[in-house]
């Protein structure tokens, strides 16, 4: 496997060797977080900086900790305290991190396609974790290993996506994962949150959960966001819970071993109810389990990744 | 890999020689242990798993106990990431044992520069702290770069830096062999 | 001044029905004789041989940015880079700042240029106070100022009220309203157009529906008041759609769309490069297939630059930051040269008439035209020589354009204003 490209923006640019290359390092780098010492020397004196320009806790201690097991020295630069605040672009910003010599920069921003300009500005590897409502490719590829781990495959499966896909980065990148890897994916929402011509990206579309949920084998709740409803895409969160939100009587018509999952965090009682999200079927923690171990192979591909083909028993 | 970049120079063990030369490495990791009641094994991958698992099976063989053998992939403690001239698979380590006060015998097929073995011994001791770590190799070919010598050496083969050797097991390669190679170009 | 003899050239001139080798005759900044085999003694004689010869080109949709944004272009350089591309007269948009909405600017915007002493710069005044959309302008004292149209370009008037109002009141002038049609609502905080690759790309949509609302109103607004109404930067379907079947009903229905809108997709956003980012945005195929007809089939009128200059640090950042617009003064001919009429989309003559005439009508001036007895306003172009864009080689002052490194046909040869030699041997004339 080579591993060329410089960033990981998107989960469009990947090919599914790529992708079924890091979901196998996964498997490796769940080993190394299930040791007693969770910590290899691998990217010893490499710096990551994690720039996060919108408030994230758990993808950035997420990556924060597998910079941290592969032995990167890892800084966090959030838009509190970044001088983005104090008017400065993000080309200088680019600039400026590349200056201070770092060899990954983990970027959230609240701006579709911000680390594409910042990677064109910057010598250092850019790994998009969440671009506006564009992608946020880690959360596909560790959703992919979780379906993977469950299901002992991916082709061939059907799943579900239920909530806001227009305004979803995981939704994006979670169709172009899934699609690649030759699952059957469905959306599931109001027209209202359903953006415009996305059939192209060979989904189907219904309005009606009640009618499919019990043909899915994954049912994958997105996050409503509660400032939506003032948008006027859907009346209120009651009306939208009562139609989409997955409780215990709509999981009855399911398949007995559907999965459920959540990129988190979760709105209890709106998109998913509390019963729902403490059964077993529902990996939202494993999920985050794995994003551990997902991003240790991301940062490992992209730093410290394998690129000339050696002689396999020719060790030096 | 591309065998053909290679020319076949002299073939320096056979089958039966790699039978005998592993049986004896078995009989001396007993004695050097008294016994084998401690001894754990793990193989370094990818070809020294299998030579770890012939040696299991020879120690059982003589000592009549089960000795546990483990699975090792040095990929993320190689010191040669940064160059990103590590190997173009990583595999999983599988040490599904406690280590700790354990005579670790490390496996290997050829012992080289020496950075793979500093790699594999930096990897076990994440795992805990053993007694002691051993190191059994089927061929030493010289030019070490680090202070390391193995306790249990199969066979030494002087070699130059542009030769190559070249190790064959029935498990991957469907031969036993070794040979010397020289790059062809 | 001297006389100019103009020969052997293939004078196109639409107004005129000419078509055909002929010699201008140039004498005291007018047009004296077209005819053949011309000799005249002591004239400059320009070789036009192999070179096409037509009235003077004008864009009508320029943004020239003074007074207010003189970092991003002055009415100097403007006005060097149309002579360039091969305009000797543009109008200007009014969304300066201050906005030419009174008779201040549109004077100082006139003075300025007769310094520049270039091309003809015909200002084109606010329809309402501050684009506000809330209150008129005085159009009368505009006008008298040299006002030649008026529009809230850049926005658009969202109150149908005022709108109608606004039509009715330009009937005491006869001028055309110019509609940049854009619903805001369904427009708002949109990029790109709305379609398969905002899907793709996250990025919010802007609905053809936001442009077609806006020109629906417009059209029942116009006939509701019996007035012209222009739609500028025509960019879908739908769009044209509604605009041939006005005109089929005789309604005083004109248009004009940019070589950008006919010669890119949205496709071309993939990798958020911000040199694609215009409004209206760029439409998909259907759309641009459409836009093609329409020139074919004569319902699109008009072809202007939209020439809108940024400064860098307006376009070198995030896409959704970024600001909206491309500049066209020097890409619009070659790239209409080799994209419409290279394809077989227009004949020459056809393309000529959409660049002089048609817009010269829209604003009411006796330009566009050879006719003798006019001032002299003429370009001479060749369509033959091939010219990569090198944006580092415009004379506007900035450099947003998506051209940049594309291989076009035409360059501009001779620039003659009032009979006088602006462009000579493909060169600015140095008036130092």
């Amino acid at each position: 496997m080579v591993f060329k490209k410089k960033d990981l923006l998107g989960i469009r640019d990947l090919e599914n060797e790529e992708i079924q290359y890091i979901l196998e390092l996964g498997e490796s780098f769940r080993e190394v977080s299930a040791r007693y010492i969770k910590k290899v020397p691998t990217l010893r004196g490499k710096t990551v900086v994690n720039l996060f320009i919108e408030p994230s806790t758990r993808t950035r201690t997420s990556f924060e900790l597998a910079a941290k097991r592969l032995s990167a020295d890892v800084v966090n630069i959030s838009a509190k305290n970044s001088s983005l605040v104090k008017g400065e672009s993000l080309k200088d910003t680019a600039k400026t991190i590349d200056a201070l010599g770092a060899d990954a920069v983990i970027m959230r921003h609240p701006s579709a396609g911000a680390t594409y300009f910042f990677a064109k500005n910057i010598k250092a590897s850019v790994i998009n974790a969440g671009d506006g409502a564009h992608e946020h490719p880690t959360q596909a590829l560790l959703d992919l290993y979780t379906i993977k781990e469950k299901f002992g495959r991916i082709d061939g499966l059907h799943v579900g996506i239920v909530g806001d896909v227009t305004h979803s980065r995981v939704a994006r990148s979670n169709i172009l994962a899934l699609t690649k890897m030759g699952a059957k994916v469905t959306l599931v929402a109001p027209p209202t949150l359903i953006p415009v011509k996305i059939e192209a990206m060979g989904v189907e579309v219904t309005y009606n959960l009640d009618e499919i949920i019990g043909e899915f084998d994954v049912v994958y709740v997105l996050r409503i966001q509660l400032e939506r409803q003032t948008e006027s895409l859907f009346p209120s969160i009651r009306e939208y819970a009562n139609l989409y939100g997955l409780n215990l009587d709509r999981l009855k018509k399911a398949k007995k071993d559907v999965l459920i999952m959540h990129p988190g965090p979760i709105n209890r009682g709106i998109e998913i109810s509390s019963e729902v999200a403490d059964i077993p079927q529902a990996v939202i923690t494993e999920q985050v389990r794995n994003g551990v171990a997902i991003r240790m192979a991301v940062l490992y591909v992209l730093l410290g990744g394998a690129e000339v083909e050696k002689v396999a028993n020719q060790k030096r | 890999m591309n065998e053909m970049k290679f020319k076949k120079k002299k073939l320096i063990m056979d089958e039966a020689m790699i039978k005998r030369v592993l049986k004896r490495i078995a009989h001396e990791v007993v004695e050097k242990n008294k016994g084998a009641e401690k001894v754990v094994l793990v193989g370094i991958r990818s070809r020294g798993i299998y030579l770890a698992e012939r040696l299991t099976k020879y120690i059982e063989e003589i000592e009549k106990i089960s000795v546990p053998v483990g699975v090792l992939d040095v990929s993320f403690y190689r010191d040669d990431v940064a160059n990103r001239i590590i190997p173009h698979r990583v595999s999983k380590t599988e040490i599904p044992f406690d280590v700790s006060g354990k005579n670790i015998l490390l496996v290997d097929d050829v012992l080289f520069t020496g950075r793979t073995v500093r790699a594999a011994l930096d990897a076990v001791m994440d795992f805990g702290r053993p007694a002691s770590i051993q190191l059994a190799v089927l061929v030493d070919r010289g030019h070490r770069e680090l202070p390391i010598r193995a306790d249990f050496v199969g066979k030494n083969i002087p070699t130059s830096q542009k030769e190559r050797v070249w190790v064959n097991l029935k498990e991957e390669d469907g031969v036993d062999s070794v040979d010397i190679c020289e790059d062809i170009d | 001044m001297k006389k100019l003899l103009i020969k052997n050239g293939r004078v196109i001139d639409p107004a005129n029905n000419l078509d055909e080798t002929l010699d201008i005759l140039v004498e005291k900044g007018k047009i004296v004789v077209l005819n053949k085999n011309l000799n005249s003694d002591g004239a400059k004689i320009i070789d036009a041989r192999e070179k096409i010869v037509t009235p003077g080109l004008i864009d009508m949709h320029v943004h020239l940015r003074e007074p207010g944004r003189e970092d991003e272009e002055t009415i100097e350089s403007g006005c060097k880079a149309a002579a360039m591309g091969g305009f000797t007269s543009i109008a200007c948009m009014p969304n300066t700042s201050p906005v030419n909405d009174n008779s201040a600017v549109t004077e100082m915007i006139i003075e300025k240029a007769k310094e520049a002493n270039l091309v003809n710069v015909y200002p084109v005044a606010a329809i309402t106070k501050g684009l506000q959309g809330k209150e008129l302008t005085e159009m009368a004292e505009l006008i008298d100022s040299g006002a030649a149209a008026f529009t809230d370009d850049g926005k658009c008037v969202q109150n149908s009220e005022v709108m109608r109002r606004a039509l009715e009141y330009s009937k005491i002038f006869d001028v055309s309203l110019i509609s940049h049609a854009e619903c805001s609502e369904l427009s708002q905080k949109g990029h790109i157009n709305e379609g398969y690759y905002s899907t793709i790309l996250g990025l919010k949509g802007i609905p053809s529906a936001a442009e077609e609302v806006s020109i629906a109103r417009d059209i029942i607004l116009a006939e509701l008041t019996n007035t012209r109404v222009h739609f500028t930067h025509v960019s879908t379907e739908g769009s044209l759609r509604m605009i041939k079947e006005a005109k089929e009903r005789g309604l005083k229905i004109t248009c004009d769309v940019t070589p950008h809108h006919l010669v890119l997709t949205d496709e071309a956003l993939l990798e958020y490069d911000t040199n694609f980012k215009v409004n209206p945005p760029l439409r998909g195929e259907t759309d641009v297939n459409a836009l093609h007809k329409g020139l074919s089939e004569g319902v699109i009128d008009a072809i202007v630059s939209d020439h809108a200059p940024h400064a860098v640090h307006e376009k070198d950042v995030e896409f959704a930051l970024a600001a909206f617009g491309i500049i066209g003064l020097e890409t619009t001919l070659p790239l209409m040269l080799t994209k419409i009429v290279g394809e077989g989309i227009l004949k020459l003559p056809e393309l000529i008439k959409k660049l002089t005439i048609a817009p010269a009508k829209i604003l009411n001036t006796n330009k566009g035209n050879l006719s003798v007895g006019n001032n002299a306003d003429v370009t001479i172009f060749n369509t033959k020589t091939k010219v990569r864009v090198d944006s580092n080689k415009f004379l506007s002052k900035s450099r947003n354009t998506p051209f940049n490194g594309w291989e076009l046909n035409g360059v501009i040869d001779y620039l003659i204003v009032g009979g006088k030699m602006i462009v000579e041997d493909e060169k600015l004339v140095n008036r130092a």
